[in-house]
């Protein structure tokens, strides 16, 4: 449900790939194309270097939504990695849905080192979908908060 | 705790336009484990590498955030900085605030709060950044190049002309590619044939440089230093050995139904056939969807009329496995299917041609002599319309044909254009054009040629339709400049067909796993700094394969990829990617999930001695290979017991990049 919070902004974590999507992104960046401010990317070599447990941890710590990058299906720097991340992702996201996180949080998306464009359109889509959800309250443990 | 500098570029404007560099320096310093923090206009600049190294000794920092532009541009200049200092290379964070912050957000507060964040996350990593120090492994001597057009010969004569050894993979039956099947070449109209076939009889003769025929790429493995390479080399049913190129067999041949691929189709050859007559090796191939011995087990002529015994029906394609330091590709272009264009009839009627089937027709070795006639029925043409840009700059939104210029045409257009009107001053030549576009040197004064000397009528403007009307060709078009419409009643149409990607490109970038563009064309590791290398290490980049050249920059990019590639075989070990996998032999259980995942095969399983708090004894764990592991972390998250984890990604480093942002 939303919350009326006027201050809010939700966070978004957006792991890329070394590879493809990192390079995207820095694409993005200097081609100008604009995206919001509250997307942090962090870099990861390969979208299978992803643990479901850092997905996990930043539902926890208060994130309100969670997207990974990675190369398109047979273009992984590493051959097989985003194989291995799309399978494990389509598990995760299944189950983080079962306990309440709604699946328009979590999102996988192929983007190339080329595909600055879709990057930034991606981004901008993603940041609506969850600002529209509103702040996440599910698997935000009070205790985890310092 | 670590104690650590946070050093904040501005990058003159770029960055501080839209950050508060000054806030940002002054807001980490709060940070646990900051003892330092400044900033500065350009941090990569001599000056501002010298306040980094200062601030490292001065403050005994032993682990440096640098805020700046992405890692991928400036992560290896810190690194050296910090060794420099004595710093370990790999306690360098980078934050990155330009392409990922000050770039996309316009807003002052926004920037500079998302700058923070970023940094801090950095400073949460590099808290948990260990020491790392790089194996080295050794490099093969040895390069392959994949496409023998003028790209991959001029790479590998310039490789071979260093000392090293080169082998060539080309798919056809010859080297030469598509220049060799040009007839001449602006601006200067020498000859495609003259100034490359010498250079086809270099590379065969160089006894550094090992010619492949006939052979494709089956599969890659390894990685820069060290790849391993499946070559599949076809059956061309002849001995390349024991065939002198004499080419009786070919006249002999009673099938002469196969479609000549040198002379784009436009006449036909036999079903034993040398592919044009300076083709290298020299040496017949049997086509077996054509021969009659393949389809009917009877005639043989060929084998009868060949006093070299060269003809081997029984022959099989082989796979040749071979190492190599180096990768270059060179898989060139082809033009694009013209077919899909109805509006011009290339379909209905034989007298439009594409530009290279033009090409063939003006060229002495092809299907007419070099005499200009008709492809429909050999009759002279009065009049020739030129179309520039079938399926170049078309809109994104269009269902056919490419967003990009193809760059090589409106001089090839010009070219032809003024071979016709110097060889026939009778015909009369239109040519449509959207622009013309001649950015090389001497290039615009041999269009200004085409158009004052030589007569050529330039329309500005696009051709709507093309149809046959009573055997001529009738085209409609507009003339943007007098606004109005034009009909014009040729004989021949020209089109200056889009160029693309060779279609094996694709399949070749995903063995090499190298990246490439929407269009498949290959990516550069740097589109301006680095243009001639893959971002994959080890692969290089020569010609098309990368976008649309001409010749000259065809040949220039070449030998600027056999100057990297030198640089690369020239050392005799490279440093290898410290951030590899590790297992801690305590929480391993030995199930192996690792080793299943590995694409790379550098796990393995030893019996180990092992001892901990809770077990004392031998035990099956898992190995890394360090050499061999690239680093991707695949087995990380497949390892149950957590065993297995990346350094320079651990799971706590990331976890606290994930904590420091959603804070």
């Amino acid at each position: 449900m939303p919350v009326k919070n006027e201050n809010w902004t939700p966070t978004i974590v957006a792991f890329c790939c070394n590879w493809c999507s990192y390079a995207g992104a820095d694409l993005a960046g200097s081609s100008r194309l604009s995206y919001p401010a509250n997307v942090k990317i962090i870099r990861i070599p390969c979208s299978c270097r992803l643990n479901p447990l850092f997905v996990l941890r930043a539902f926890q710590r208060g994130a309100d939504g969670v997207i990974l990058c990675g190369c398109h299906p047979g273009d992984c720097h590493y051959t097989t990695g985003n194989y291995y991340a799309r399978r494990r992702m389509t598990l995760l996201f299944s189950m983080l849905d079962y306990l309440g996180i709604d699946r328009r949080r979590t999102r996988v998306e192929w983007v190339s080192a080329a595909e600055g464009a879709k990057f930034s359109a991606t981004m901008n889509d993603f940041a609506k979908t969850i600002t529209e959800l509103g702040e996440n309250k599910k698997l935000g443990d009070l205790r985890c908060k310092e | 705790m670590h104690r650590i500098g946070v050093f904040v570029c501005w990058c003159g404007s770029n960055i501080a336009a839209t950050v508060d560099v000054k806030r940002v320096a002054e807001a980490v310093k709060s940070e646990p484990g900051v003892v330092f923090s400044t900033d500065y206009q350009y941090m990569c600049s001599e000056n501002g590498q010298a306040t980094i190294r200062n601030a490292i000794k001065e403050y005994k920092l032993d682990g440096i955030v640098v805020c700046s532009c992405s890692p991928r541009m400036h992560e290896a200049t810190f690194r050296k900085t910090a060794l420099t200092a004595g710093l370990n290379p790999y306690m360098v964070e980078i934050a990155n605030i330009r392409e990922q912050c000050s770039w996309i957000h316009k807003d002052m507060p926004e920037g500079t709060e998302k700058a923070i964040i970023l940094a801090r996350a950095a400073i949460a990593k590099v808290q948990r950044n260990a020491p790392l120090v790089a194996g080295s492994s050794p490099v093969t001597k040895r390069a392959l190049v994949i496409g023998g057009g003028i790209a991959g010969i001029q790479t590998a004569l310039d490789v071979a002309e260093a000392g090293y050894e080169v082998d060539i993979v080309e798919k056809s039956p010859t080297i030469g590619g598509r220049m060799a099947q040009l007839d001449k070449t602006f601006p200067t109209l020498d000859c495609a044939a003259c100034i490359l076939t010498p250079k086809m009889v270099d590379a065969s003769q160089n006894e550094k440089i090992n010619l492949i025929t006939y052979a494709e790429l089956e599969s890659v493995s390894g990685f820069v230093g060290n790849f391993t390479a499946k070559i599949r080399k076809k059956a061309r049913y002849v001995d390349e050995d024991k065939c002198t190129g004499c080419g009786v067999c070919t006249e002999k041949c009673p099938s002469r139904k196969g479609l000549n691929e040198f002379n784009m189709g436009l006449n036909t050859r036999g079903a034993v056939y040398i592919p044009f007559a300076q083709a290298i090796p020299n040496v017949a191939v049997i086509d077996k969807n054509q021969c009659l011995h393949f389809r009917t087990g009877k005639c043989g002529l060929c084998e009868k009329n060949c006093s070299a015994g060269a003809i081997k029906f029984d022959q099989t394609e082989e796979i040749l496995e071979r190492q190599y330091g180096a990768i270059i590709v060179a898989t060139g272009f082809k033009p694009i299917d013209a077919s899909a264009f109805d509006e011009y009839a290339y379909c209905q009627s034989k007298d439009v041609v594409t530009s290279l089937e033009f090409e063939r027709l003006m060229n002495a070795a092809g299907p007419s002599k070099g005499t200009l006639v008709c492809p429909s029925d050999g009759r002279h043409p009065k009049e020739i319309v030129f179309v520039q840009c079938v399926g170049s700059r078309c809109s994104s939104d269009a269902s056919k044909g490419k967003e990009y210029c193809s760059k090589i045409c409106c001089m090839y257009t010009a070219k032809h254009a003024m071979l016709v009107r110097e060889k026939y001053p009778d015909v009369k030549v239109h040519v449509f054009y959207i622009d013309v576009r001649t950015p090389g040197k001497n290039f615009d004064e041999f269009y200004r040629r085409a158009v004052e000397q030589y007569d050529v009528d330039y329309i500005k403007g696009q051709v709507g339709k093309v149809s046959v009307e009573n055997g001529r060709l009738h085209v409609q078009g507009s003339n943007l400049i007098d606004n109005e419409q034009v009909h014009i009643d040729c004989d021949m149409v020209v089109l200056a067909t889009a160029i693309e990607p060779d279609p094996t490109a694709r399949s070749i970038g995903t063995m090499l796993t190298a990246s490439m563009d929407t269009n498949d064309f290959f990516t550069e590791a740097h589109p301006k700094l680095r243009p001639v290398e893959s971002p994959t290490a080890g692969v290089f980049l020569s010609g098309v394969c990368q976008g649309p050249k001409d010749i000259p920059e065809t040949v220039a990019q070449a030998s600027a990829a056999a100057a990297k590639v030198i640089g690369l075989l020239s050392k005799d070990s490279l440093t290898c990617n410290p951030c590899v996998a590790h297992s801690d032999p305590l929480l391993c259980n030995g199930c192996s999930q690792c080793e299943n995942v590995c694409p790379y095969g550098a796990i393995s399983y030893e019996d180990r001695e092992v001892r901990g708090p809770e077990f004392r004894g031998v035990k099956r764990v898992a190995v890394v290979n360090e050499a061999v592991c690239q680093g991707c972390g695949a087995c990380t998250v497949t390892c149950p017991s957590t065993a297995m984890d990346l350094k320079g990604f651990s799971n706590e480093q990331i976890m606290s990049e994930v904590d420091a942002i959603c804070r």
